[in-house]
């Protein structure tokens, strides 16, 4: 199998392999890392793993060195358990879990970067709760990480997952893009069904900047990574539900990358642009 | 580019290049060195001089001097840990030219010995030393690499990269530099394959040679 370099190769080579998405991708990884598929797969175990840690050590107490990130994870899981939740608890644990992991990394604690580290609360805030919710073995999510890192390691190789090259596209948008497709495997989608969720969320993202306060990875990112992930549920929903994404994915992805290039240097990452540009951050960094 | 490059690193926040990369280049100090520092001077250019302080770089860079990976939870304590330890350490800022917005100047001193390390974080925890001892360099140690620092005289080039084949290693990339002629000469070798305790013993030996460092990629020279 060679190099993942589009989406439709790894639907070519899975539906000729009759093999499943995700144990394609991680054939694909284990021949050109020489890696064995019982290494490849505690390493990802090991993932998960992490990703539970951190979202279970949640102090809503702890603040950044900045003071800007901290406590928004826990003001959003009181909201949801008083019941007043317009879109009901699943969503709301999403939301909560995705604010949670961002603040984590704005605090120092210890994330996994997905695709990363200013975008890691976007999947497992979609993986863990609606796990949990379908009730599905690990071996189902771990499954799905699988299926992320195959549509981001596609994105990665067509266009780019950092936000100085192609703004926040690349980062929330990317991490949207691999929970969709995640998400679409866990809840039994096709092959098809989950590359389509993948064109879906990220289209919903293009064109988006990476402005950072500062220039920190705190604001807008934290609470991007919740925005991402409720989008990452939408494509998937859509998805499942037979709509199809005009676009073919990897159209979508060379088109993000294009957006990218046509993005002003201001609007990637240096804190030029946008919201790091506002009167509330110049102020922000003159009291630093 | 593996699947665990786009699914981790597994790292302590908020961003791969000020945080995790940062803890890279401490580390990289701290090997070539060739042990924990007791004092060091780390001078922040660009990016990490702007925006360090917020992302903890400087907090990064002292925890990889004292030999923790990027995904030690003790990273966001390393001044007080370094205090524990008997650590003399300051900050300052630099202005390198040419270097890319994310770099640092590292300075560090054990047991008489002391090395200089400028070194960039392009992005993805990743790192790239561009300068060691004053003398411009590139390498990333993400493969294995021998730095050695030597006399400039006739004949070293030849026989240190003679130790390196005499193991079977094949060189992928040299480099030599120097200050003046006659001074203090710096060679880089990239190498395919691992290199072994005994290629060091056998370079260690040669008249001139004052130090050699190893860099295999996953293994800690403490």
């Amino acid at each position: 199998m060679s190099a993942v370099t589009s989406i439709a190769g790894l639907l070519k080579v899975s539906a000729e392999k009759k093999l499943p998405l995700w144990k394609t991708v991680q054939l694909t990884d284990c021949a050109e890392q020489d890696m064995s598929e019982a290494d490849s797969w505690e390493k990802m175990k090991n993932m998960l793993s992490v990703m539970r840690e951190t979202d279970q050590s949640y102090d809503s107490r702890r603040r950044s060195l900045s003071g800007l990130s901290g406590g928004d994870g826990g003001k959003m899981e009181d909201y949801v358990r008083s019941g007043r939740s317009i879109s009901g608890p699943l969503v709301g644990e999403i939301i909560a879990a995705a604010l949670r992991m961002g603040e984590c990394n704005a605090c120092m604690k210890r994330i996994v970067a997905a695709p990363t580290a200013g975008a890691c609360g976007v999947l497992p805030a979609v993986v863990i709760p609606c796990g949990k919710a379908m009730g599905l073995p690990d071996e189902r999510l771990i499954e799905a990480l699988y299926v992320a890192a195959g549509v981001g390691q596609v994105i990665a190789q067509r266009a780019s997952i950092s936000g100085a090259q192609s703004g926040c596209q690349a980062e929330i948008g990317a991490a949207s893009a691999m929970a969709a497709a995640a998400l679409t495997h866990m809840a039994g989608g096709s092959s098809e069904q989950i590359a389509n969720a993948s064109a879906l969320a990220l289209k919903s993202l293009l064109g988006l900047v990476c402005d950072p306060v500062g220039g920190l990875v705190e604001v807008p990112c934290v609470k991007r990574n919740a925005a991402g992930a409720v989008i990452a549920l939408t494509a998937a929903e859509m998805s499942l539900a037979g709509i199809e994404s005009r676009v073919p994915p990897d159209e979508v992805i060379d088109a993000m990358r294009e957006v990218g290039e046509k993005m002003s240097p201001t609007l990637r990452e240096t804190a030029e642009g946008g919201l790091a540009a506002t009167e509330t951050a110049r102020k922000f960094r003159e009291n630093r | 580019m593996s699947i665990f490059d786009i699914l981790g690193p597994v790292m302590v926040g908020p961003s791969s290049s000020h945080t995790a990369g940062a803890v890279r280049m401490g580390q990289m100090t701290r090997r070539l060195l060739g042990g924990e520092p007791e004092s060091a001077e780390i001078l922040l250019s660009g990016s990490f001089a702007l925006t360090g302080e917020g992302h903890g770089t400087p907090r990064a860079i002292l925890a990889g001097l004292m030999g923790m990976d990027p995904d030690d939870e003790r990273i966001p304590q390393s001044f007080e840990l370094a205090g524990e330890h008997g650590i003399k350490f300051s900050f300052g800022t630099v202005n390198l030219r040419d270097a890319h917005p994310n770099s640092a100047l590292i300075r560090a001193k054990r047991e008489g010995r002391d090395v200089e390390v400028g070194a960039s974080s392009p992005g993805g925890g990743r790192i790239r030393v561009f300068s060691l001892d004053g003398l411009p360099t590139s390498f990333s140690g993400e493969v294995p690499t021998l730095i050695v620092r030597c006399e400039d005289r006739p004949g070293h080039v030849s026989r240190v990269t003679g130790a390196v084949a005499a193991q079977g290693i094949n060189m992928s990339k040299l480099q030599v530099e120097r200050d003046t002629r006659g001074g203090t000469a710096l060679m880089v070798i990239e190498c395919d394959q691992r290199i072994p305790y005994k290629v060091k013993v056998a370079i260690s030996a040669i008249e001139g040679i004052y130090n050699v460092t190893r860099l295999n990629p996953g293994e800690e020279s403490k």
